[in-house]
């Protein structure tokens, strides 16, 4: 009972604070909100909501191809958004080609926060040598672009798998592609975070009582640098999710047998001369949607905040 | 005296301005009504805590009001011309040429990117016909007038080679460079060290003085006010709670705010065993109460102080927003009051010396008192 | 001044020592060069042939040094999947990629600063609410979407520019440059655009936000307290200090495009270095990576030191802070 009206307290604080009055204000920022959470909805319940599975051969059928969407001439009421050329249908692809960008969007943020986080606070606490190695690797990252450091994983891992495993194993390469190009921002945070903590006086209390202090320190520098990882980590889903797409529209990423948003709009992208343009049209407006949406409630977020940066 | 010419009209009047910041909680009323006027080449200490509105006043002045905030009632007049609804471009003109400004940090107030001279020359250029050879004669003459030793040489250099008094002298230079009626005094010392305010300050009255420019100083430093200026108006929370003769204020205070203020100086070459201390803080602008906004931190407010905004009362040579004076009876002066009167805490203003009444008043603890 | 460009020379050649020792990494332990090079019915004794003339059996601090010293004379080694010179691979496919770039830079500075600066002096127009939602989408959007959306409208609808490759090209000794042709020129405007897009939303975000931080600093409100005019205020004063740290990042995101190309050239199958990049990873083909890396890595580094000696040019108080710290 205790418990349940402190958190009653909390969300009427919650409901009373400027980051909720904020988030009430800006409109747009309420339709990124439903927006985002429809798109997860959607790709978390793909196999409930698809009428087709695109992945299931037998059910394909080749009289079905290249149909254009629903409200088109020629269009079937079974397929939406229409069919590709093999007769899958579109809207049902889609569904599960978001799954599969947002799990590896997901993934790799929660990978890049637990790289950033542990560095961060590695660095910020042992600094000296330890400290020196970890930022000059961070900075050598950060100046080069994402994509290219990606790139390079993927063409590394690549050369050591075959190309049936590779095609098993894509998703976590892609996962740790995307962690090893973002963590550096996590790491920075809560490396000057800990190092503030770490001068205070409760720290070398627990040294002189023999308790570890590292563990007394996590305890204390996590709740302070929450606000700011979580900001980065909104700002970096739409990152992630974006960098996964180039990937794979790259051909370096999920293979056409479990396809994300990217492999869709590549795939589509072969089409293009061919008059079907629905199927690469749908997956990149979805994208769009999906990244737009992340990105105004990222800025938000950082807005809400942190108001000097605005 | 320069409150005895009181038939020469004003080169600045402030009328019942009001300015206003619209937030989300409401609006807030940073300046209200406040009536001041500057006389040509006389010297207007304004001083008040932190947030009275001493800096807002000198914005508001200059127009350069920061959106959201606007001036929301009331009339500047300057020279006679109302200048608070003046067209931008207009208002830009009288800025620098009529109404110069001097900022509070002088580290700050100049473009780092820039040397000193084309900052002045840029200014001296923006407001009068001179060729660019005859404004740079005019900005080293201003920078030998400011004091700055080798002048055409520093001219060249960058802010960043100046030091912290250097630079104040540098901005005054600015301020002054094109002879401007009015100058206005944003706390010029405040971000100094000590040693070179007073330098500062002398500097600007001198300045000042042979310029013929009136200044409006802004300041909390009651120290500088008594030495320097010719008035001095006190504001409270955004409003004018006395103005008068430099001696009448410091030295005869009228207004129980004014009196705390005076009381919170320490002075040289006198055995004082506590300085006064108002309790309580400025209220914030979102509660400022009803009637007199300093009623509730003054032990002699009455029942119309918290209910009826004062209105500014002529007391002499002094303007006074306090009801004290408006029911005192006649002939009575309410000050006899401040002698001797008790707190319920037991603290009580108290003098050192009965040959001088009312000139050094200093808190004093029951104990203390004996 | 000389001190400082050495050091700063010094910290380059060891960035580029870190890159080449990775580049060197990936060809000696990432497969063996030597099945690589071979074809599968290669004898024993040409491979162990090979293994000998490519210094594999040496110290490996040798064959690093040989690795070096060979890249410094501009030799990369060979491309395992066509069997020539990585060098004169990249060679033919630079120019591609320099001008493209060269082009969508333009395009985002010409776009970009106008409208930065003009968001930033009007926040509240309709027209810079405009700008901000248009740099939010341009942001979100991903390129070779935008790439798509380009070569849809513009070359399959309305058929008025190609979709593909660089038109007729001019040589000009090794150079061959797109420049010159008609053909060439309009090959260069879809991709040039779907590569500026992006830095133009950067830039105009960046320029933004800098000079409405300048816009609200003590110098500013002074240089209107003198009553300097509008003009001289926001375009003498603000917006020299406003592109003081915008030039950093203008400056890296230079070499960002240059990464980013290789989105470009896939989306426009634009014979470049990123399109022959991506078709090493592709292929695993080593040599051309660790090229390609090293060669990015090297226009990274340039550029850096250009912008931070544009950077003490410009800034007198790094100047100032330089000499009298030289001088002590």
């Amino acid at each position: 009972m205790q418990r349940l009206m402190t958190f009653a307290d909390d969300w009427h604080r919650f409901l009373d604070s400027d980051i909720f009055y904020s988030f009430r204000r800006s409109r747009i920022t309420m339709v990124a909100a439903v927006v985002t959470l429809f798109l997860i909805l959607a790709a978390l319940f793909a196999p409930w909501i698809a009428p087709h599975d695109p992945f299931d051969v037998a059910t394909l059928d080749l009289m079905n191809s290249e149909l254009p969407p629903l409200w088109m001439e020629g269009g079937d009421p079974r397929f939406l958004l229409g069919t590709d050329s093999q007769g899958r249908d579109v809207f049902s692809s889609i569904l599960y080609g978001l799954r599969v960008s947002l799990v590896v969007g997901f993934a790799g943020v929660l990978v890049a926060m637990v790289i950033g986080v542990g560095m961060g606070l590695l660095s910020g606490f042992m600094g000296g040598l330890t400290d020196a190695i970890i930022m000059r690797i961070a900075d050598m990252i950060l100046s080069f672009p994402a994509i290219l450091v990606a790139l390079l994983i993927n063409g590394i891992a690549l050369s050591f798998l075959s190309q049936e495993a590779m095609h098993e194993s894509a998703i976590y390469v892609l996962v740790l592609a995307i962690a090893l190009t973002s963590w550096v921002q996590y790491a920075r945070t809560v490396r000057s975070s800990t190092m503030v903590e770490k001068s205070k006086e409760y720290v070398q209390a627990a040294q002189v009582i023999g308790l570890p202090p590292m563990l007394i320190m996590i305890r204390h520098v996590l709740p302070n640098v929450l606000g700011p990882v979580l900001v980065i980590a909104t700002i970096n889903l739409g990152l992630a999710v974006l960098t996964e797409a180039m990937l794979s529209f790259l051909g370096v990423g999920m293979p056409p047998t479990e396809p994300s948003l990217g492999t869709l709009i590549r795939i589509g992208n072969e089409f293009l001369f061919s008059g079907i343009w629905w199927v690469v049209i749908f997956p990149s407006i979805t994208l769009a949607l999906l990244v737009l949406a992340v990105n105004l409630l990222g800025d938000w977020l950082r807005d809400a905040l942190n108001p000097k940066l605005r | 005296m320069h409150n005895n010419d009181n038939n020469a009209a004003p080169l600045l009047e402030v009328d019942r301005l009001c300015v206003e910041f619209p937030t989300r909680r409401g609006v807030l009323t940073a300046i209200d009504g406040i009536s001041m006027n500057i006389r040509a080449g006389e010297i207007l200490g304004v001083v008040g805590e932190s947030g009275a509105g001493k800096s807002l006043t000198g914005t508001a002045i200059t127009g350069l009001l920061e959106r959201p905030g606007r001036v929301a009632g009331g009339e500047i007049r300057f020279n006679g011309q109302r200048i608070d609804n003046l067209p931008p471009e207009q208002m830009r003109r009288l800025r620098g040429k009529q109404i110069g400004s001097i900022f509070q940090d002088p580290l700050t107030s100049l473009n780092p990117l820039y040397t000193v001279g084309r900052q002045l020359i840029e200014t001296i250029r923006t407001h009068t016909d001179l060729t660019p050879k005859q404004a740079r004669e005019r900005a080293i003459e201003m920078l030998t007038e400011v004091g700055i030793p080798a002048p055409e040489h520093r001219i060249d250099q960058y802010p960043h080679q100046f030091s912290g008094g250097m630079r104040q002298r540098v901005v005054i230079a600015l301020a002054l460079c094109v002879n401007p009626k009015l100058v206005i005094a944003d706390e010029p010392t405040t971000a100094l060290d000590v040693s070179v305010q007073a330098q500062i300050i002398s500097l600007l009255k001198n300045l000042c003085h042979e310029h013929h420019s009136a200044v409006m100083l802004v300041t909390h430093d009651m120290g500088v006010i008594a030495e320097t200026c010719d008035r001095v108006a006190v504001m409270y929370a955004g409003r004018l709670v006395e103005i008068g003769p430099v001696q009448e204020v410091v030295k005869r205070a009228r207004h129980p705010y004014t009196r705390g203020l005076m009381g919170s100086i320490p002075k040289l070459g006198e055995e004082v065993e506590y300085l006064t201390q108002i309790d309580g803080a400025m209220p914030r602008l979102t509660d400022i109460p009803a009637g007199c906004a300093f009623s509730p931190r003054c032990p002699y407010a009455t029942a119309r102080c918290r209910e009826e905004k004062p209105e500014l009362l002529s007391v002499g040579a002094d303007q006074v927003a306090c009801w004290l004076w408006d029911d005192a009876e006649p002939g009575t002066d309410p000050r006899q009051m401040f002698e001797g009167s008790k707190k319920p805490d037991g603290l009580s203003y108290k003098t050192v010396t009965a040959a001088e009444p009312v000139s050094k008043p200093i808190l004093v603890c029951g104990e203390g008192a004996k | 001044m000389l001190s400082f460009f050495i050091r700063r020379l010094g910290q380059s050649v060891l960035v580029m020592l870190a890159v080449a020792l990775l580049a060197f990494s990936m060809f000696r332990f990432v497969g063996d060069p030597v099945t690589n090079m071979l074809s599968q019915d290669a004898s024993v004794e040409e491979r162990e042939q090979l293994r000998e003339n490519l210094g594999l059996n040496d110290p490996l601090l040798v064959q690093f040094s040989t690795f070096v010293s060979n890249v410094v004379q501009g030799d990369f080694g060979i491309s395992y999947r066509n069997q020539r010179a990585v060098s004169e691979l990249i060679a033919e496919r630079m120019p591609a990629t320099l001008e493209l770039v060269a082009v969508a830079f333009v395009i985002s500075l010409l776009v970009g600063l106008p409208m930065g600066v003009y968001s930033a002096l009007k926040p509240n127009s309709w027209l810079s609410h405009l700008f901000q939602t248009i740099s939010l989408v341009g942001i979100s959007l991903p390129t070779f979407v935008t790439g798509i959306l380009l070569i849809l409208t513009f070359s399959v609808t309305l058929n008025w520019l190609p979709a593909f490759g660089r038109g007729d090209v001019v040589e000009l000794g090794w150079w061959s440059t797109g420049l010159l042709t008609v053909s060439g020129l309009k090959s260069l405007i879809l991709p040039g655009i779907m590569l500026g897009l992006f830095q133009v939303t950067l830039i105009m975000r960046l320029v933004r936000a800098e000079m409405l931080e300048v816009l609200r600093t003590d110098y500013i409100r002074f240089a209107r307290a003198r009553g300097l005019s509008n003009r001289a205020v926001n375009f003498g004063h603000a917006l020299k200090n406003t592109l003081m740290p915008v030039i950093t990042i203008i400056g890296l995101q230079l070499g960002a495009m240059i990464a980013f190309a290789i989105i470009t050239e896939t989306v426009f199958q634009w014979p470049g270095m990123g399109f022959l990049f991506i078709q090493a990873v592709n292929f695993v083909d080593i040599p051309v990576m660790s090229a390609y890396l090293i060669l990015v890595s090297l226009i990274f580094v340039v550029i850096n030191m250009i912008v931070d000696m544009m950077y003490y040019l410009l800034d007198p108080r790094l100047r100032a802070d330089r000499a009298s710290a030289n001088s002590h």
